[in-house]
């Protein structure tokens, strides 16, 4: 199997995988943890069996990436829970309108997150969305609604 | 769709896109650090065009002319040594720099090691050979062949000189027919010609 010269797959990917992180884990540290995912991703490389769906393997690391930036920041006593302080590493990106419901989107479960944020920051069909977590297509429905569930039950109050 | 969607695609969470080249140069600098980076490349502009340089920790792989195809040298590099490649200004700077001063005509010798691992065999001989002809002089097919030890292979020594994966720091192009004839150059006898003018052995134009 021939994989792709490295560069390649950041070519390819950088920008949306950027867009996702943004959403996963706000403006502030969506670079880092960019820079996180493709250092992981380099350092498993070489050892690498399956090359088929290299978008799916990156977007698997980025979403781990930001669940062990969640997991430190909530270990954290002194960061506020809401968007009300936005200045700790959870609820960065805070922008007018964003009455906490991001904040909610980045306390989601990884997969329920990342589903959401594919279907809603960056569009796609349920499809896609399957395909670049390497789940089913109805499992990504599934996690989609799951999600919306749990949001509701965040901030439709 | 719910008032829930409609807030979420309304809310422009992704924020500035990002700098890709920033982005490169951070990512790369760290992968050298961790010693992730097998191979790094890096462009630069010189009188026989755009040249891009590959190197690796040990030293210099590999330059190209722009004739030759980026995507076809990625995927060789990444057969043959690593598919752990980056792009990387900072990686490639002191051969890019050497490569600078030699067009301009400030440097007559390359520091930057030589990363000999593409060259193999009786080619490894002949470019070894290649490489102690100092800036400024010639050689013959013949000779280099000799250095190798095979004083008839003077034609096998020129397949070598043509494979050769690093011009211009491997000299090859001060290697010449015994009767004074150029020979020949796989990036084209107007660069050959180029550096040996550059050099002094042919008369400037």
């Amino acid at each position: 199997m021939q994989l792709p010269p490295f560069q390649a797959l950041v070519d390819a990917h950088a920008r949306e995988l950027h867009r996702f992180l943004v959403a996963s884990v706000g403006a502030q540290e969506a670079e880092d943890c960019l820079q996180e995912t493709f250092i992981s991703a380099l350092r498993a490389y070489p050892r690498l069996r399956n090359g088929d769906n290299l978008r799916a393997w990156l977007y698997t690391i980025a979403s781990r990436k930001a669940t062990d930036l969640h997991r430190r920041a909530g270990a954290r006593p002194s960061l506020p829970l809401d968007g009300e302080h936005a200045d700790g590493p959870a609820v960065p990106g805070h922008q007018p309108g964003d009455d906490g419901l991001w904040t909610a989107v980045r306390s989601l479960p990884e997969r329920q997150r990342a589903a959401v944020v594919h279907r809603y920051v960056l569009d796609l069909a349920y499809r896609e969305i399957g395909s670049r977590m390497g789940i089913s297509e109805q499992a990504a429905r599934q996690n989609v609604s799951a999600g919306l569930r749990r949001l509701r039950l965040e901030v439709d109050r | 769709m719910t008032d829930l969607e409609h807030r979420l695609r309304a809310v422009p969470a992704a924020g500035p896109d990002i700098d890709a080249t920033r982005l490169g140069e951070a990512l790369s600098r760290r992968a050298a650090a961790e010693h992730l980076l097998d191979v790094a490349y890096g462009e630069l502009d010189s009188p026989l065009g755009r040249l891009t340089v590959f190197v690796t920790p040990a030293g210099l792989l590999r330059i190209d002319y722009d004739n030759d195809p980026l995507d076809q040298a990625l995927d060789e590099i990444t057969t043959r040594v690593s598919p752990r490649i980056l792009r990387s200004a900072a990686a490639t700077d002191g051969a890019r720099r050497e490569l600078d001063e030699y067009f301009a005509g400030r440097r007559h010798a390359f520091e930057t090691p030589v990363d000999w691992r593409l060259i193999r065999g009786f080619a490894s001989g002949v470019l070894h050979a290649t490489a102690r002809v100092p800036f400024g002089q010639v050689t013959t097919y013949r000779q280099v062949a000799t250095e190798a030890g095979s004083p008839r292979a003077a034609r096998a020594a020129g397949n070598a000189l043509a494979s050769n994966p690093i011009p211009i720091v491997v000299p090859c192009h001060r290697v010449l027919h015994a009767d004074g004839g150029l020979g020949g150059y796989s990036g084209g006898l107007d660069r050959k010609r180029f550096l040996l003018r550059l050099e002094g052995v042919l008369p400037g134009s």
